[in-house]
């Protein structure tokens, strides 16, 4: 089969991979260093018969999202840390609404305004925790132009899958880096869509959850009539104080991502098999982390590395696993405080050692940084 | 002929409601769900998108489909529903605090935008949920529960805000004037464009309260008598102006709205 190769960007390969999982709605504020995301999906959506709306600030692109996810659309935004700061909020409605959607997070240099244009990778606590409240969200972290395209389609079929959330969590290096990525053919990836109801419409419940944990969902505008709330509500959508109810609703918004944890936590490997050091990356230290464990290995260190692809719900069992054939576990990160070493640090077993390389000066970790500390 | 009740739209066993003797949301909810019926919308064709307050509790009494949303951001929901699917009847119901107060950002750009939605809001001068405070809407020197001295700051006027801001269609009433404010409503809904009817609300409980305007019934009075039209307010003096306030029409205007000016857009889009 003959490929449609093309040299692209990170962003623009995230926007083509949603139009190809369906997304039909986009709503979003321009932002650095997202926007090629936004302008990509300006141009595309128009023409596959979709909707594209620049709202008035990122509080109204997730709402319109979210809105436009129950009128039936395969819906997204794309921000960086200001704007997914101000998503937080209404991202909370999807969360509790069990609304599908995505959300791009192009990772930038922080806190505040911080560095623009630089990369980062120090939201990954605000990714689980942002929003107020007890929930639990999908994270996807893409580690090249591939991956972009890639974790965007799986980040709308896990939304659709799970009436959830889903964000993908890029960063400034991924999003501007340029490969050649060969474009998968129509059909060649599977797509999910939302569960439909099949009751007959007096009896739906949006929030009446299956045997796998997910309730079907209907569109507005369909034969089915319902309501979704931002407030605690019982299986029908209303309102509802009742204490068992909340903590029957708590449980759910958990349950599900639990049930299906198998499912949803990705992870590559490379070279582990015989490792005595193992390095635990995700989005751009990943091809640092690999190009370091190469060179170590010439220098006679048995190096591995473990590519976490989902950040949230957390691999821990998965880091446990090759952790236990260790004595020596190397995190690089763009943040301060090692957010990802901190959930690993949970998980290993005492006497590993856990050696955090992080950088947040704007600049990428490279191989000879994580060299230097193995 | 048999009055119309909009009582299908209610949901079964929610009453009384929840809202103080006096307080105008009945009223506009009565009007509104009288307005559905009247005009034939299907439950499913429905979407009531509301906010938090007392206005936002809403959604709760109905059987239409329907949307509770964040404080200040029911109109940026309506605008994604709206835009993604066009055939549906989408209604915003907010309070002064959630539409032009947290919200004012929104409304100004759901008007600019002249999205197809039907905002309803009840403009009781201040925030009645939470206790009274004052809002974008609680007029100067009044007593609020944070302006316990008289209020510093101005006031927003809702209505000349949102035709200044592009809205296609503009009207406010009272729940005093309850057969003029189900036919703006009517009129609101069928109109193409962003169209808003603003409700001059009593809220016996806290303004009025504070600013001793007396039981429900003197507070409804006071609509009544100081509710005027818009040109017998223009014919008022300066210091008149402030004790009366215009009800009725006052814009209805031909705009394309966004639905309509998209899908040129995306017609152009696919021939380019």
């Amino acid at each position: 089969m003959k490929r449609n190769v093309r040299f692209i960007q990170g962003n623009e390969a995230i926007a083509a991979g949603a139009i190809y999982a369906g997304a039909r709605f986009y709503a979003g504020y321009p932002i650095t260093p997202s926007s090629e995301i936004m302008a990509d999906s300006a141009r595309l959506m128009p023409k596959v018969g979709g909707v594209f709306l620049q709202m008035e600030d990122e509080i109204g692109s997730i709402a319109a999202v979210v809105g436009a996810s129950l009128a039936g659309a395969k819906a997204f935004t794309a921000t960086s840390g200001p704007g997914f700061s101000l998503m937080q909020e209404n991202l909370g409605v999807a969360v509790m609404g069990e609304v599908p959607c995505v959300v791009v997070n192009v990772q930038r240099n922080g806190p505040s305004t911080g560095l623009a244009t630089k990369p980062g990778q120090a939201d990954i606590m605000q990714i689980r925790w942002g929003r107020h409240g007890d929930q639990s969200v999908i994270a996807l972290s893409p580690a090249s132009v591939g991956e972009c395209f890639l974790l965007t389609v799986q980040a709308f079929n896990f939304a659709e899958k799970f009436r959830v959330p889903v964000i993908l969590a890029a960063d400034e290096v991924v999003a501007h880096a340029r490969q050649n990525l060969a474009m998968p053919a129509p059909g060649e990836i599977p797509l999910v869509d939302r569960k439909s109801p099949t009751v007959s419409p007096d009896k739906y419940r949006p929030f009446d959850a299956e045997s796998d944990g997910i309730a079907p969902l209907a569109a507005y505008g369909s034969e089915y009539v319902f309501h979704v709330s931002s407030s605690m509500h019982g299986p029908d959508g209303y309102s509802n104080n009742n204490p068992e109810n909340a903590a029957w609703r708590i449980n759910q918004l958990h349950r599900k991502i639990e049930m299906h944890r198998g499912e949803i936590v990705l992870t590559k490997t490379y070279d582990t098999d015989d490792m005595d050091v193992l390095l635990i990356a995700y989005g751009a230290t990943t091809g640092a982390s690999r190009a370091a464990a190469l060179k170590a290995r010439k220098n006679g260190i048995k190096a591995g590395v473990l590519q976490l692809v989902t950040i949230w719900p957390f691999p821990d069992r998965e880091v446990k696993m090759l952790a236990k054939r260790v004595k020596k576990i190397v995190v690089p990160e763009m943040n301060y405080a090692g957010q990802v070493a901190g959930e690993v640090q949970k998980v290993i077993e005492p006497g590993v050692e856990l050696k955090k390389v992080n950088k947040y000066n704007g600049q990428i970790i490279t191989p000879q940084d994580i060299l230097e500390a193995l | 002929m048999l009055q119309k009740t909009g009582k299908k739209y209610l949901k079964d066993g929610v009453l009384p409601h929840m809202w103080c003797a006096g307080c105008g949301i009945g009223v506009m909810l009565g009007a509104l769900l009288r307005s559905f019926e009247e005009l034939g919308y299907a439950k499913n064709d429905v979407v009531v998108v509301t906010g938090i307050g007392c206005t936002g509790k809403a959604d709760d009494y109905l059987t239409t489909n329907a949307l509770h949303t964040t404080h200040g951001r029911a109109l940026a929901f309506a605008t994604g529903i709206k835009a993604f699917k066009p055939g549906l009847k989408v209604v915003v119901l907010m309070g002064d605090g959630d539409s032009v107060t947290i919200g004012g950002n929104h409304f100004i750009h759901a008007a600019r935008r002249n999205i197809d939605l039907t905002a309803i809001i009840i403009n009781n001068f201040n925030f009645g949920m939470t206790g009274g405070q004052a809002s974008g809407t609680t007029p100067s020197g009044k007593i609020s529960s944070t302006t316990l001295y008289g209020n510093p700051e101005r006031d927003f006027d809702v209505s000349a805000l949102a035709m200044a801001a592009g809205a296609s269609y503009v009207a406010r009433s009272t729940p005093a004037h309850a057969w003029e404010l189900t036919q703006y409503i009517k009129e609101a809904l069928t109109k193409k464009g962003f169209s808003l009817v603003e409700v001059f609300s009593p809220c016996p409980t806290n303004y009025g309260k504070n600013n001793k305007m007396g039981d429900p019934l003197e507070m409804l009075r006071w609509l009544k008598e100081k509710g005027v039209s818009p040109e017998e307010y223009e014919r008022l003096g300066e210091l008149e102006k402030d004790e009366y306030f215009a009800i009725g029409k006052f814009c209805d205007r031909d705009i394309p709205d966004f639905n309509t000016r998209y899908e040129e857009i995306r017609a152009r889009a696919l021939s380019s």
